[in-house]
Parts: C-alpha cells; structure tokens; sequence
C-alpha cells in the first residue's frame, strides 16, 4: 500500500467483500445470496485492480461475476424448491465451525507471517495485457489452441449431459 | 494505479446521482396509500399463482454455451488489445482457435440445443 489513498480503497473493498460474503451465507433466500456473491467478486475484482493486476481483474468480472453467477442462477431456478424463502437454510453450529476456522485463520496468519516473502526487484507493469498477449500467442500458441479444443470438449460434453435437448428440438 | 482514481471518482459521481434523485423523490413526493399500489401491474389483470416459479430447462443450455463463450471472450481481449503489434500470424492463430470454437457451436446447432421449443 504505497498511499493513503490505496488504503482507503483497500479497507472500502475489503469491508465490502466480508460484508457481501457474509451476506451470501447468511441470507435466506439462495438468489439473493447469488446476487450478493456477484457484489463479492466485484470486490475482488477491485483489490486485483489495486495490485496493477487488471487483466486478471477484468478476467474477474467477466468469468466470476457474468459467467459463473449466471451458471448459479440458472441453476437455482432449474431446481426450484417449494418456498425460495428459506432455500438457503442457515445453521448456527458455532462451536464446531468456530475453532475450526478460527485455528485454520491463525495457522494461516502464523505461516504467512513467518514466510519469507520474495519481492521481484523488477518495476511493476503498467499494462499487463498488452504484455500478455505475445506470451499467448507466439510463445505458447500450442497451448492457446488446446485452450480453445479444451472448451469445444467442455462445450460437447455439456451438451451431452442434457441430452435431453434434441428431443425437444425434434418438436416430441 | 492512477487511471483508477476516475474510475473510483466515476463510481462516487454515479452513486451520489443515483442516490440523490432517489432521496429527492423521496422527500418531497406526494403520498397516498392504497392497496392498487402494491399490485405488480398497477393498472393491469390481477397476478395469479406464485412469482418464483421453475424456469424451463432449456435456458441452461444457452447458460452452458454463455458460459463456454464468456471464456473464449477472455483469450479474445489480449489479442484484441495489442492486435496492431501481432501482426497478420496473431490474425491467424486468432481465427484458428476461433474456428475449434466454431465448431462446437455447429455440434450445438446440429444437436438442436439453439432451438427453441
């Protein structure tokens, strides 16, 4: 944090991720949580910007906060329950959950605080996807193009699954 | 790190906008209660039935093929953005990985999951 203005926007966006996540386990009906969770990523999306990371930040904002909350969405809506009032079902097992999260944040913290954090003495880029893109598609264009046989594969196999489709397609 | 200081000015004009019209509105506009106010269409036939109902199946067929497009959207925007210093070659892997893509979105139109039933 090399300002007071970073920090600010640090301590806003990291209020703003803990309250929205806390939000997204603790509401009752699954959609707003869904809804809370896109505000959560967006957050994340923001302390990617305020680490000069802005290609993982839009990477962020389109996959997590578009693609997989729509995924979420839909996929709540398909499997409906009776009453969405209480479709996400809260329960308060404190005394399990507690130390259990509590000695994993302390191990955590323990373990961070005794690293020896590697700082690269390189200037930090201004512009991370004008760098990226020669990486992309002179060094690795063979694994670019698997990316793109990759998807196709997820794609048809996704189709598969619900095959169910073509039949409706034919008009049964 | 400081392009983003008017992204975040941007964020506090919209919000102090949005939320100042609103505060406006709510401070000096008329009221009047009455039941026909809470209806979902003021003016319009009455609601049957509950508002969450199951959607049909089929939108997560489209879900799915957003989803498959939204990250070929993600090797799209580097190209896009340095597209000038690729040259004619980065053309040409572009259209290749678009092509492999192309493909399963045939597979998808031949399988009928873009028809809508």
């Amino acid at each position: 944090m090399d300002n007071v203005y970073s920090l600010l926007a640090f301590v806003l966006l990291a209020g703003m991720i803990l309250g929205s996540a806390l939000l997204v386990v603790t509401l009752r009906n699954l959609v707003h949580s869904v809804l809370w969770l896109i505000v959560m990523f967006i957050g994340v999306a923001g302390t990617f910007l305020l680490l000069n990371a802005d290609f993982v930040a839009a990477v962020q904002v389109l996959v997590y906060a578009g693609a997989v909350c729509i995924m979420l969405v839909f996929g709540v809506m398909l499997v409906q329950r009776p009453n969405m009032e209480h479709s996400n079902p809260i329960n308060w097992r404190f005394k399990l959950a507690a130390p259990l999260v509590g000695g994993l944040f302390i191990v955590i913290g323990l373990l961070t605080a005794k690293s020896q954090l590697v700082v690269s003495g390189q200037e930090v880029p201004a512009q991370t996807v004008q760098a990226l893109a020669p990486i992309l598609l002179n060094d690795f264009v063979i694994p670019f193009e698997v990316a793109a046989i990759l998807l196709t594969v997820a794609l048809t196999g996704a189709l598969l699954l619900v095959k169910e489709v073509k039949a409706n397609g034919n008009g049964s | 790190m400081s392009d983003w200081v008017g992204v975040a000015l941007f964020l506090v004009v919209g919000l102090v906008f949005g939320a100042g019209g609103l505060l406006t509105s709510f401070l000096i506009h008329p009221r009047s209660k009455n039941k026909y106010k809470l209806e979902t269409y003021e003016c319009g036939l009455p609601t049957e039935g509950p508002s969450w109902i199951r959607f049909k199946t089929q939108y997560f067929t489209y879900a799915l093929m957003f989803v498959i497009f939204d990250v070929e959207v993600i090797y799209l925007y580097p190209w896009a953005v340095s597209f000038e210093n690729l040259g004619f070659a980065g053309l040409v892997k572009m259209f290749i990985f678009i092509f492999i893509l192309v493909l399963g979105l045939w597979y998808a139109w031949k399988e009928g999951a873009l028809e809508w039933k």
